[in-house]
């Protein structure tokens, strides 16, 4: 007996697999469901939402002040960038302008900063790829930036250090001359890690012509930061629209040619290098003066003068209860964070509680492209691509 | 933005509202035209606005035209932002820019879940960022902040329960407004 050739013909499915939510290599919590034809991606499909906390709605309950430590905790490896942006876009709102001792420790603790997303970018990157050592190269010296997290502010990780109106305290004696030795040492740090990979010869098969964009293809999906400099567009919000003191700064951008991952490990490491500069420039050419403006509406007097004089102790009293009232207006603040353009949407309505703070992350943007980024890869490849993208989920989520 | 772009915009698209705050561009829009817009500033050849950066919604509660839409966009050659802002009530949908922002889906899709904003011509509009079996929009100003539900794992169903919500205190606002 024949069969009917269409008898015979079934229809396929596609393998789909759960890159579940638990996972060494997901860079957090990250759902991602996975249709496979044997070991070949044919489309990625993110679920995320799984660490979100509600962070813009609890910011609508919220004093100004209050709001801050939100910021610390949404990329928590790159914590002080994001209470810059939104320090920055609450100063937009008041139109005050900040003392320049102040602006020169936001811009110390941004470049530490980003040292610190790199180099556990570069480290985690590393580990998920399958060089284990990096990863640990990369936490001490994480440890030792943690430490002047911890100097300055109390806390190794989440500071609240940069507040609307400045800095919240001056930084204590010797702590300069402890970032020159740390500055002194790292250059020797970076290539140790660069000789365990750049050369190699794994890692370049690993990384080369993996997560290939086009620089007309970054620009349609968004891409912002590193994404965007691997694929040969030269922009950087600290060039381009500069905030604080970058244009008296003296650095240069790395921009990639073509738009690979192993282009976009390169560009981290030489803007590590590049950080190390601007920190050197900063420690050298730092001001003296006040670090808080002197507008008691924004910024609270010192304890001494609060226990001494009665208005400071009015100002105090008012602005830990009541907070700083924001006369109405909207903006969008954005600044070079780590990972990308980290924007901040702040509406007041001549308040003291924000009416709606939106948060811009650079995770959602790029991880919205990792369908197109992981088309026929494999499925190490995407976890390659994973890791260029720097994904964070406190920030994604939100 | 230029001032010659400005009149640029207003001989083709005369709808456009232009206003200018703290230095930032702003146009408001009226929802059926805001398509044509988006188009307009990525495509004009002194417009260029070719990145689209975040999509958020905004909900005013008291009114008519409740949610506010704002699209902020970012012109590459010319180093310059916009934001575009549209006013919709609860039951209009917009329609989608994802043909000419393919970025623009899960920004949407973000707006869709957290607000209840239908965008028309959206290949894949679901939620996003709230739970699986979650009811409701939460970012709108009537969903409060505790939510209505809380969720528990219960040992003899071995599973997770979904109850409505207990609190032993009622969330306390404090406002300093009007003292006296």
């Amino acid at each position: 007996m024949l069969l009917k050739k269409k008898e015979l013909d079934k229809s396929l499915k596609n393998f789909t697999i759960n890159f579940g939510p638990q996972h060494p290599a997901a860079h957090g919590v990250l759902r991602l469901i996975l249709e496979l034809d044997g070991e070949v991606v044919e489309r990625a499909d993110p679920h995320i939402g799984l660490l979100h906390r509600g962070t813009e709605k609890l910011i609508e309950y919220k004093t100004y002040l209050q709001a801050l430590p939100y910021f610390d905790r949404l990329d928590y490896v790159s914590m002080m960038c994001q209470e810059h942006t939104y320090s920055l876009a609450v100063e937009k709102l008041l139109q005050v302008k900040i003392p320049k001792r102040a602006q020169y420790i936001r811009v110390l603790f941004a470049e530490i900063t980003r040292i610190l997303n790199h180099l556990l970018a570069v480290g985690c990157h590393a580990m998920d790829v399958g060089a284990m050592t990096p990863f640990l190269w990369s936490f001490e010296e994480r440890e030792k930036l943690m430490e002047f997290y911890e100097r300055v502010s109390g806390a190794r990780m989440h500071s609240a250090y940069i507040r609307p109106g400045g800095v919240t305290s001056d930084l204590p004696a010797g702590f300069l001359d402890d970032v020159y030795v740390f500055i002194d040492q790292f250059d020797s740090r970076l290539d140790e890690i660069e000789e365990m990979l750049s050369g190699n010869r794994i890692w370049k098969e690993r990384l080369v012509d993996i997560g290939v964009v086009s620089a007309k293809k970054a620009t349609e999906w968004g891409f912002s930061g590193v994404m965007l400099r691997g694929s040969g567009l030269p922009w950087d919000l600290r060039k381009s629209n500069p905030y604080e003191i970058y244009d008296e700064l003296n650095f240069s951008v790395p921009v990639g040619n073509s738009g690979d991952c192993y282009d976009r490990y390169l560009i981290r490491i030489e803007e590590m290098r590049q950080s190390l500069d601007i920190l050197k420039q900063v420690t050298q050419n730092i001001v003296s003066g006040s670090i808080k403006s002197s507008n008691y509406a924004i910024n609270p007097p010192s304890r001494v003068e609060m226990k001494t004089s009665m208005e400071a102790m009015i100002h105090h009293f008012k602005f830990y209860t009541e907070g700083t009232i924001v006369p109405s207006g909207e903006t969008y603040t954005a600044t070079e964070a780590p990972k990308g353009e980290f924007g901040v949407y702040l509406v007041s309505n001549n308040t003291e509680k924000p009416f709606r703070c939106k948060i811009k992350a650079p995770g959602f943007g790029h991880l919205q492209a990792l369908d197109t980024m992981s088309k026929g890869h494999m499925i190490a490849d995407v976890v390659t691509i994973i890791g260029t993208q720097d994904i964070v989920f406190g920030e994604v989520d939100r | 933005m230029k001032i010659e772009n400005i009149k640029i915009l207003n001989k083709i698209a005369p709808f456009l509202l232009y206003q200018d705050s703290l230095k930032e561009n702003i146009l408001i829009v009226s929802h059926d035209k805001l398509w044509f817009t988006v188009q307009i500033l990525k495509l004009h050849i002194g417009l260029q606005y070719n990145l689209l950066s975040c999509i958020s919604g905004v909900d005013f509660l008291d009114k008519t035209y409740r949610f506010s839409v704002v699209y902020d966009l970012l012109s590459l050659t010319y180093n310059s932002r916009i934001r575009v802002k549209t006013f919709i009530n609860e039951i209009t949908p917009v329609k989608s820019i994802i043909d000419i922002f393919i970025n623009a889906n899960w920004w949407e899709r973000e707006v869709w879940d957290l607000y209840g904003v239908y965008f028309d011509n959206h290949p894949d509009l679901r939620r996003i960022l709230t739970d699986y079996g979650f009811e409701g929009h939460p970012m709108r100003k009537d969903f409060p902040l505790s939510g209505f539900v809380e969720l528990r794992y219960d040992s003899s169903k071995k599973r997770i329960v979904v109850e409505p919500i207990e609190l032993s205190q009622e969330h306390r606002l404090f406002s300093f407004e009007n003292s006296w």
